[in-house]
């Protein structure tokens, strides 16, 4: 379960940069980080936490029908997100809550869809190339990569010029690997040479399943098979998640192909609000991986470098702000119309949608003047 | 809908990058002036020169499937076009329909326009989940933010002998589906314009090619389509009884009508060609003028387009039916060994029992 010799790690449990010789392979990256953007991974870290929060509570409260928690994943999340450049595309799958949010993406209109009034709904290319969540198990791995292909036909991939050279990053849990989806995504990716990441969350659990039963190989062995290079991090390690991350997505982009990245990370909360995880794992376990708690490591590596109070003191003081306005437009958010269900059902007109939209303005005003 | 491709895309740069794989590729070579006039060919030709019609128009056109490149498909539709339009533009998968599928609707995020051959009828299901769970369903949840321009081919019904899972006819579980439009031509004159028109859809559509119907030639104009996409047509006029088909079905019901007419009974023959939308006006407009109707399809009669043909000519055209709809179809049984596929397969004599049964009203 936990970190083995492996695994990548830059950043220890206690903040302090870990001395390897495959870390000293990072040290230029992590050392060519200035401190704005350090500060902004843990602001972004900070922030998402408490909007994590804050949306568990709305559910508690009947504001939701259902809330994700992805508290514990932020470093992988984060670290990645910020890796991405601003012409590269994300595929999520519906977790990643922190690297909407990094793309630009108002992540009220996550709450949204779990309030009931949308699925989704937003625009990809005005949020940063963010595209829709996927709740059906690994079905985006094969929309990202046949859009990375698209991108290749495009000519985007090995031009050298790093702003316009595109690469895609599909974003998938340890469930996922065992659908045929994901290995045929990662067949066509090899096959086509895509510029493309995997980025994998191993969160140890897919609902109640324990990853020992999706596998018994560790998953970042598996892409060898199919001739994908691949690398394990400790995902709770926002430094490894960004500086892998970037490292693959340049090779991605640069026309190698596509990457693999396993982001051993795990889920402090319940899979959804609707799931009970005392039932099926231990609380020694939980408490194994809240020692290991992605902004404290990180927060203790920024106080090493000199970081002030002042700055913890102003990222909480915006998290909390965060949190409260997302709940203070949760609760103003209207229901759609009944008249949107037939509007993009299709992009070209259709009758029977047209029929139906007309059967049911019909009926309801059928009852207008009644109470 | 239009009736013809719309051509506005031929003016974009070329952007075709070749990839690693492809670039070994030839170029496209320069495309042969469209043909005008009337020419008699075979649906399975009038096919690749639909296909290489639509890739000539718009460069975001793909093909792509099983062995549809330098083989030209297990039916030979694809045949020359790889060699035409290069292999960056007609494209060899993987074995894996849920990989086609799935990657086209990444290709169709991008701006392309992916054409997805489907080897046969029952291969489709591999693939059912990303058609009915993401294509079907992906512009509705962008509100519409994105089109889908997806076409997928499938080769589907019997009539030529094969092994299990290469005669099925499985066209319901996707009329079924909204989000999905589902279109079947005939004849090659509506194979040649219908595909053309089906891959100018913003929509996704499910093209679903006669298989015994490739090899008969018949006349395609080439400078008319003669009806929209979605439109039903009257392909025999008659006076006594309404007939509707779709596909390999209807030269069996033409089949049928030329038979009754020795016999003395004038049939009209509609032929659907969509199945969803299913264009309802000629076919009420034929039944309240004959007062009866057969639809007659190789599929299982069980919850199917014959069903639901059946159900809304009743809740339609109601005061005009003299007879009940009858339906005429497969059995409610997997698709039999070949040897039996004569008795499973509705044909000319199982269509005039049909009628037969409707006229004894």
């Amino acid at each position: 379960m936990s970190l083995t010799a492996e695994t990548l790690q830059l950043l220890a449990p206690d903040g302090r940069l870990v001395e390897s010789d495959r870390a000293e392979q990072y040290r230029p990256v992590v050392d060519g980080l200035d401190d704005e953007l350090l500060r902004s991974f843990h602001r972004a870290m900070t922030v998402m936490r408490a909007f994590d929060v804050e949306a568990g509570n709305l559910q508690r409260q009947g504001q939701l029908a259902l809330w994700i928690p992805s508290l514990g994943q932020e470093a992988a999340q984060v670290g990645s997100g910020y890796a991405a450049r601003a012409q590269d595309h994300i595929f999520p799958a519906y977790r990643e809550h922190a690297v909407g949010h990094i793309r630009g993406l108002d992540v009220v209109r996550i709450i949204a869809m779990l309030r009931g009034l949308t699925h989704g709904g937003w625009n990809p290319e005005e949020v940063g190339n963010f595209h829709l969540y996927t709740l059906v198990i690994g079905s985006q791995s094969l929309h990202a990569t046949g859009y990375a292909m698209g991108v290749q036909f495009d000519g985007l991939v090995g031009t050298g010029d790093p702003d316009r050279d595109t690469a895609v990053m599909v974003y998938f849990g340890d469930g996922a690997t065992s659908q045929g989806d994901v290995n045929e995504a990662f067949v066509f990716a090899q096959s086509y040479q895509t510029p493309q990441v995997f980025f994998l969350q191993n969160n140890h659990w897919a609902i109640s399943v324990p990853v020992s039963v999706q596998s018994r190989t560790p998953l970042f062995h598996r892409p060898a098979g199919f001739g994908i290079p691949s690398v394990q991090i400790d995902g709770n390690d926002v430094l490894a998640s960004y500086a892998v991350t970037a490292e693959s997505l340049d090779a991605a982009r640069s026309g190698q192909g596509p990457r693999f990245i396993e982001a051993l990370t795990y889920r402090m909360g319940a899979h959804t609000t609707s799931d009970d995880p005392t039932k099926y794992r231990e609380s020694a376990e939980v408490e194994f991986w809240r020692e290991r708690d992605p902004i404290s490591r990180f927060e203790a590596y920024l106080r090493h470098r000199g970081e002030g109070e002042a700055f913890f003191a102003e990222a909480a003081a915006e998290a909390a702000d965060f949190a409260a306005d997302a709940r203070r437009r949760t609760l103003a958010l209207q229901p759609p119309e009944a008249s949107s269900m037939f509007a993009h059902v299709y992009s070209e007109p259709h009758p029977v949608m047209d029929a139906q939209r007309e059967w049911l303005r019909d009926y309801e005003a059928a009852f207008e003047g009644e109470s | 809908m239009t009736g013809t491709l719309d051509t506005s895309a031929e003016t974009t740069a070329a952007t075709a990058g070749p990839t690693a794989g492809a670039a070994a590729a030839a170029p496209a070579a320069p495309h042969a002036v469209p043909a005008t006039g009337i020419q008699t060919m075979t649906m399975a030709r009038a096919l690749n020169r639909g296909l290489a019609a639509a890739l000539a128009a718009d460069e975001k056109v793909l093909l792509m499937g099983e062995d549809i490149g330098p083989l030209g498909g297990v039916f030979r539709v694809t045949e020359n076009l790889q060699r035409e339009f290069g292999a960056h533009r007609v494209i060899d998968t993987p074995l894996a329909e849920s990989g086609i599928v799935g990657t086209a609707i990444g290709l169709a995020m991008r701006g392309y326009r992916p054409v997805c051959e489907i080897q046969f009828d029952g291969f489709i299901f591999p693939g059912f989940d990303q058609i009915t769970t993401q294509l079907a369903k992906l512009t509705a949840r962008h509100e519409g933010a994105l089109r889908l321009p997806v076409v997928i081919r499938v080769p589907y019904g019997g009539h030529i002998g094969a092994v299990e899972h290469h005669q099925e006819s499985p066209e319901a579980y996707f009329a079924h589906t909204p989000g999905l439009r589902l279109v079947s031509p005939a004849t090659p004159h509506d194979a040649y314009w219908m595909i053309q028109e089906a891959i100018a859809s913003d929509d996704p559509v499910l093209f679903f090619e006669p298989k015994s119907r490739y090899w008969p030639k018949g006349e395609v104009d080439l400078d008319d389509p003669g009806a929209p996409l979605h439109a039903s047509r009257v392909v025999r006029t008659g006076t006594d009884i309404t007939v509707v088909g779709h596909g390999a079905m209807v030269s069996m019901l033409l089949d049928a009508a030329a038979l009754a007419e020795q016999e003395g009974t004038s049939i009209e023959v509609v032929d659907l060609r969509s199945l969803s939308p299913i264009d309802y006006g000629p076919v009420l407009e034929s039944v309240r003028r004959t007062g009866r109707l057969v639809v007659a399809q190789e599929a299982p009669g069980g919850v199917s387009v014959g069903s639901e043909i059946a159900a809304t000519v009743a809740e339609k055209a109601f005061y005009s039916l003299e007879a009940p709809v009858i339906r005429v179809s497969g059995f409610d049984t997997p698709f039999p060994p070949a040897k039996l596929e004569g008795v499973y397969l509705p044909d000319v004599d199982r269509i005039l029992d049909g009628v037969d049964r409707a006229l004894s009203y």
